[in-house]
């Protein structure tokens, strides 16, 4: 599939800089083209998708509340969001007088780029994509996705506000706790394909995974949302309650930062979860390419709808939830698939009906024991 | 119910909001689609009628702000024609008493809710502006006028033309 020896000819770099970064049926064969092609479009792709995702979560959610949503700037409100962010631009941007200046200016730059980095592995097409066939994709994913707790901690340190150093602390507290189950969900993918590339996921996916894997599929899906600090995780910033949580003392550009950060990782994660569970590029007919962002809307569109819908828990629930709950199961449900594996490798198809009845009486069971102080529960 | 832990009201709720999508909006779209305000509405202004009005002056006793100007004169059969007859919208609080007072039904409510000026100046509405034929008259302690107004639209009542 890969021909490193023309590669190699074309630009002796690549043959040692990365294992195999040039996608083979992409008419730029040279490395730094290639390089310089997706480096561009993937930042601006991320930033005009940001831009349709802020819209489309506003448009998409009004029905659910029996309103219209904006609908003044441009067709059907689509230019709202660029209005939304002309204004942020034009606002002063003020820095605490006591803050630690440094770290204040980094935070906001360190919880975007982290985001902008994962994309470098999602295969938006058969081999199209920055590095799409990186050995290590997923491991990527994983480490470079836990450099922005590092950020939101950043924030809240560098404001000197101790309501933002709590909200950090808290917002922290979550990120670690579910980054746990997170990765066990994503082992259980890996141990299913094989192989730790995103291509190779895609590849692998006969029947998407969502089906094979269901329990993954979920839990992956909850530690979405609880790091992306959305309904019906967004106790941090709730913004009907407390104002903003970490980023409080952040106004002007350096806030717009953050609600790109927000949204791009909206995006990041609908794209990890289309890839991972959904399939990825394949489907009938369409070209792969608007396969994917059909599923890529489509994943974002359920998380909105969790918005419409639940509300938000408790702290103490937030963390019982990871620990007693979803780390538990996510390790039984990884024994399961070590077994399914075991014995009947690769895998076959009628595990499908198989494992999701076995998701079902685990889940239920495990809610049923599942019990926290305070008098009420906490369910998936 | 046992299975209810398990997140099956959660799922229901989802149902709920998704049915939700099917009914009508209720955001009404300003400027292209006004509703049509309470017959008895006391709005941001007041309309006069010259005919019925004898200059007796009793809603300028009954302003509490004294906002009401009026200015007669003695003209044909020994009876009062009003020159000037003046209220400062701007200062106006819209309670209505001076409706009230008028023993002779000569002053209204009007029904105009769009009021804004760019001029405090342009608030003062003086007798032209008050006789206006473009204002409506409202309801307000006028029961005569009730039958002849149109009937309030509410929201939940409204024929929906969707405006997306």
């Amino acid at each position: 599939m890969f021909n490193l020896p023309e590669v190699a000819a074309n630009a002796p770099l690549a043959s040692w800089w990365l294992d195999s970064p040039v996608s083979p049926d992409w008419p730029c064969h040279n490395f730094w083209a290639h390089w310089a092609i997706f480096g561009f479009g993937i930042a601006f792709g991320v930033l005009g998708i940001v831009i349709l995702f802020i819209w489309f979560e506003r448009r998409f959610i009004a029905p659910m509340q029996l309103r219209i949503g904006p609908n003044r700037c441009g067709p059907f409100g689509i230019l709202q969001p660029v209005a939304d962010a002309l204004k942020v631009m034009m606002k002063e941007d003020i820095v605490p007088a006591l803050a630690d200046k440094t770290v204040h200016f980094l935070a906001p730059i360190l919880i975007f780029v982290p985001v902008l980095l994962m994309f470098a592995v999602i295969p938006f097409q058969n081999g199209v994509g920055l590095i799409p066939d990186l050995n290590v994709g997923l491991l990527f994913i994983v480490a470079v996705g836990a450099i922005e707790t590092v950020a939101v901690f950043m924030a809240g340190y560098g404001s000197n506000n101790k309501y933002s150093l709590l909200g950090a602390m808290r917002s922290v507290a979550m990120m670690v706790s579910y980054e746990m189950p997170m990765a066990l969900a994503v082992v259980a993918v890996v141990m299913v394909s094989g192989t730790l590339s995103m291509q190779g996921i895609v590849m692998a996916q006969s029947v998407p995974f969502a089906l094979l894997l269901p329990m993954s599929f979920i839990f992956y899906f909850t530690c979405a949302l609880a790091e992306l600090q959305r309904t019906p995780f967004d106790l941090l910033e709730a913004e009907s309650e407390i104002i903003a949580g970490y980023h409080i003392e952040y106004s002007g550009m350096k806030f717009a930062m953050f609600y790109l950060g927000e949204y791009a990782g909206a995006i990041i994660q609908s794209a990890i979860i289309v890839t991972l569970f959904l399939s990825g590029w394949k489907g009938p007919i369409l070209p792969p390419f608007i396969w994917f962002f059909i599923k890529l809307f489509a994943v974002f569109g359920v998380i909105v709808w969790f918005r419409a819908t639940w509300p938000r828990v408790r702290i103490d629930q937030l963390m019982g939830f990871a620990w007693k709950y979803m780390l538990p199961l996510s390790l039984v449900n990884l024994l399961i698939v070590a077994i399914e594996i075991i014995f009947w490798d690769p895998v076959q198809w009628w595990l499908v009906p198989v494992n999701i009845v076995i998701t079902g009486v685990l889940l239920a069971l495990w809610t049923g024991m599942f019990k926290l102080r305070g008098g009420s529960e906490v369910d998936a | 119910m046992m299975l209810k832990p398990a997140g099956f009201g959660l799922m229901q709720g989802l149902l709920v909001v998704l049915k939700n999508m099917t009914r009508k909006r209720i955001t009404e779209q300003y400027p292209e689609e006004r509703l049509i305000v309470s017959r008895r509405t006391r709005a941001q202004e007041l309309v006069w009628d010259r005919d019925r009005c004898t200059g007796c002056a009793t809603c300028v006793k009954a302003c509490p702000q004294g906002n009401i100007k009026i200015e007669t004169s003695i003209g044909p059969n020994n009876k009062y024609v009003v020159e000037k007859f003046e209220n400062d919208e701007g200062r106006c609080i819209f309670c209505g008493l001076c409706v009230e007072a008028c023993p002779y039904e000569a002053l209204f409510f009007g029904r105009s809710y769009e009021r804004s000026q760019y001029q405090r100046k342009a608030l003062v509405a003086d007798i032209d502006e008050m006789t206006s034929p473009k204002k409506e008259k409202s309801a307000y302690y006028r029961p005569d006028l009730y039958d002849s107004l149109p009937e309030q639209t509410l929201l939940i009542y409204r024929k929906h033309k969707r405006i997306l």
